[in-house]
């Protein structure tokens, strides 16, 4: 009985309710729902986006913003794809070096807004068409075609009813929720989030904690990239262009508060699911795609607005902060 | 306080009584001290340096081109100013700019409601789209940020169900023309239209209480709002000028292009970010509110359009001027940074 009176406290049991009630609702409607394949492509659109929604989360949990989070996946998914096909280097040191450029750019928009003090808004506002200039400089706007195979069927293979990339998705998914529930960093990271003054006079590093979120949302931005690699089987520098209002709007749904301090990776994992649950909905009811973006806009809306008033019943005190 | 050329701490500080001769050089002083005076120099060495590197950059057909980039990035960038007076930002201006071109071009074509009373229409409904984003901000006292977020989504999704994703591009002749116009052969109407928006809003924050009232609320909400000033409103109005101004970018953007098109600024608008940013950031702008620079964000968007055109001449490659714009802002923002260190430092040994 206690576990289910601590589930009906959490923050994400109204949103699991709105999944299994709109999926059902839309089985009932449309039966070919449930089919395997769209089953599957609710399933390899999960994995993709709840990786770089986890990356715009951990640095909403601070109380930050990364615009640069999209260009980011592109310039580690050219850079990956480039070095397959022109350095002709084997895959697990392309990945390397995705990871590597994925985690210097986080680091570079951590330390930028470290150093200067400056709001993360218009450090990722240049560094985006920074990282977005240099891989369309690179590759001329043109993709590259010369993915390796073993790459290609990481992205298509299934296990069963279960897509390959699950095998990456997962572990992340839970690498984030232990960071941030149970260790120390992730501990501080979220008391630097909810009062970055108290938390500093306790002895957290600022520094730290801001390069820290930086550099691991540049990281989840390179593993998105170059799982869209996969899925794509090209590398192109189109990559990451519609990331930005789901990767907000996913934490968002899922209770996470903009003024930093909470982030809850159930609620985010939910929120990817509503907005593909959304997204099918609509194509599946044959509506207008465009309908998604003024609903996935009024979503983001009547999400902020209901964490907002939560909040406020909760007694934390409303901080307008952007920093 | 540290850069600008009208600031709301000047509201409070009582005039030093000093000759009057020293208080007219004020706006000299004003000016050394900002980055307007930089920016001339900058721009000035840059045009020389692209000037002197290729036979191009100096062509009247350049320098037509450059008139005409100016005029529209700096009404974009101004605009943008209008709304980081308040401290907060609007990422949904260039929705707004698309959504109101399109307005105009439903009143031109559809409608037939002629020049004038198109244009208004679509004015007012710039200005409209800016309020509600104003009236949300000030209501659910949310940042701005995830506001504009979001309506950016709505309003360019609404407007593209709206009007199924097809442009307008019957525009009447004689406005039309107006994209054309070369006037001493070099200056684009364009740009003029873009001074006059200017010297419409140096005066406002200059010299009427309404300006004065919006960088005070700007600068520090509470103090305005305990001295009896009506805040919320306040910030409205900020976020509808800045919607009326978009309307006014999004129209010059489609008479260059000498259509409406819906997908001018990019997915939900967003490619107009960088140059709304760029020249008030430029200029001296502070994002944390309640200062602005006008003269400065006008040069900012002069600098910006002479890096841009320099570099194409140069065939440096589209994309690569993307990567140096961002360069520039970044370089901007640390060096604005570097100086208020400095002259925090200097003022505390004073």
């Amino acid at each position: 009985m206690r576990w289910l009176r601590g589930a009906l406290r959490t923050d994400w049991l109204g949103l699991a309710a709105v999944v299994v009630l709109g999926g059902a609702a839309l089985a009932a409607v449309r039966p070919e729902f449930l089919t395997p394949y769209n089953i599957d492509v609710i399933l390899v659109g999960f994995c993709l986006t709840v990786v770089y929604a986890l990356g715009q989360g951990i640095i909403i949990a601070i109380g930050h913003m990364n615009l640069a989070l999209g260009a980011t996946g592109c310039l580690v998914a050219v850079a990956f794809g480039g070095a397959m096909q022109v350095w002709g280097l084997p895959v697990w040191l392309a990945v390397l070096f995705g990871l590597l450029i994925g985690t210097f750019c986080g680091f570079v928009n951590g330390w930028l807004t470290h150093k200067s003090g400056l709001t993360s808004f218009i450090i990722t506002l240049a560094t985006l068409s920074i990282f977005k200039g240099v891989s369309l400089g690179i590759t001329q706007a043109q993709p590259f075609y010369g993915i390796p195979e073993s790459v290609k069927a990481f992205g298509s293979d299934r296990w069963g009813a279960l897509p390959e990339m699950l095998l990456v998705a997962l572990p992340i998914v839970i690498a984030v929720a232990l960071f941030l529930g149970r260790m120390i960093p992730g501990r501080q990271m979220l008391a630097y989030g909810g009062n970055p003054n108290a938390a500093e006079l306790s002895g957290i590093s600022r520094a730290r904690m801001v390069i820290l979120a930086h550099t691991l949302s540049g990281v989840l931005a390179a593993v998105a990239g170059m799982m869209s690699v996969a899925r794509l089987q090209i590398a192109t520098p189109t990559i990451g262009d519609e990331w930005l209002i789901a990767s907000f709007a996913a934490p968002v749904i899922g209770g996470a508060v903009l003024s930093g301090g909470h982030l809850s990776v159930i609620g985010t994992c939910l929120g990817v699911l509503i907005v593909s649950l959304i997204n099918q909905a609509l194509v599946m009811l044959a509506v207008d795609p465009f309908y998604v973006q003024v609903l996935l806009g009024l979503l983001i809306l009547g999400a902020v607005v209901l964490n907002r008033l939560r909040e406020a019943r909760l007694g934390t005190a409303p901080v307008l902060r952007l920093s | 306080m540290i850069s600008s050329e009208t600031n709301a701490a000047e509201l409070t500080e009582a005039v030093p009584a000093r000759a009057p001769a020293l208080r007219t050089l004020a706006p000299l002083r004003d000016a050394a001290r900002s980055n307007v005076l930089g920016l001339l120099i900058a721009i000035a060495l840059f045009a020389l340096a692209f000037g002197l590197a290729t036979s191009g950059f100096m062509s009247r057909v350049n320098m037509y081109s450059i008139s005409r980039s100016i005029g529209i990035n700096g009404v974009i960038g101004l605009a943008m100013m209008t709304v980081l007076v308040t401290g907060g930002l609007n990422l949904a201006l260039g929705a707004i700019g698309v959504c109101s071109a399109m307005v105009v071009g439903w009143g031109l074509q559809n409608a037939s409601l002629g020049i004038p009373l198109s244009l208004l229409l679509g004015l007012l409904a710039g200005a409209a789209l800016g309020a509600v984003n104003g009236l949300i901000v000030v209501t659910t006292r949310l940042h701005s940020f995830v506001v504009t977020l979001a309506t950016m989504s709505v309003f360019f999704g609404t407007m593209i169900l709206l009007s199924g994703a097809h442009g307008f591009n019957a525009l009447p002749r004689d406005l039309s023309n107006f994209g054309r116009i070369r006037m001493f052969g070099v200056v684009s109407p364009m740009l003029l239209l873009m001074l006059l928006v200017a010297a419409l809003l140096f005066y406002l924050y200059r010299f009427t209480a309404l300006g004065r009232e919006m960088l005070a609320a700007g600068a520090n909400p509470f103090a305005a709002k305990l001295s009896g000033l009506p805040v919320e409103r306040l910030f409205v109005c900020c976020h509808a000028l800045c919607g009326g101004l978009g309307a006014v970018a999004g129209v010059m953007a489609s008479l260059r292009n000498g259509a409406v098109v819906p997908s001018m600024a990019g997915p939900l608008g967003a490619d107009w970010l960088l140059p709304a940013f760029l020249a008030p950031v430029l200029g001296g702008t502070l994002l944390t509110g309640g200062s602005v620079s006008v003269i400065g964000a006008v040069l900012g968007a002069v600098f910006v359009e002479v890096i841009t055109s320099g570099l194409y001449m140069l065939q440096i490659g589209e994309f690569w001027i993307q990567t140096a714009l961002g360069l520039v802002l970044l370089g901007a923002i640390l060096l604005e940074r570097g100086r208020a260190a400095l002259s925090i430092a200097r003022s505390t040994r004073r």
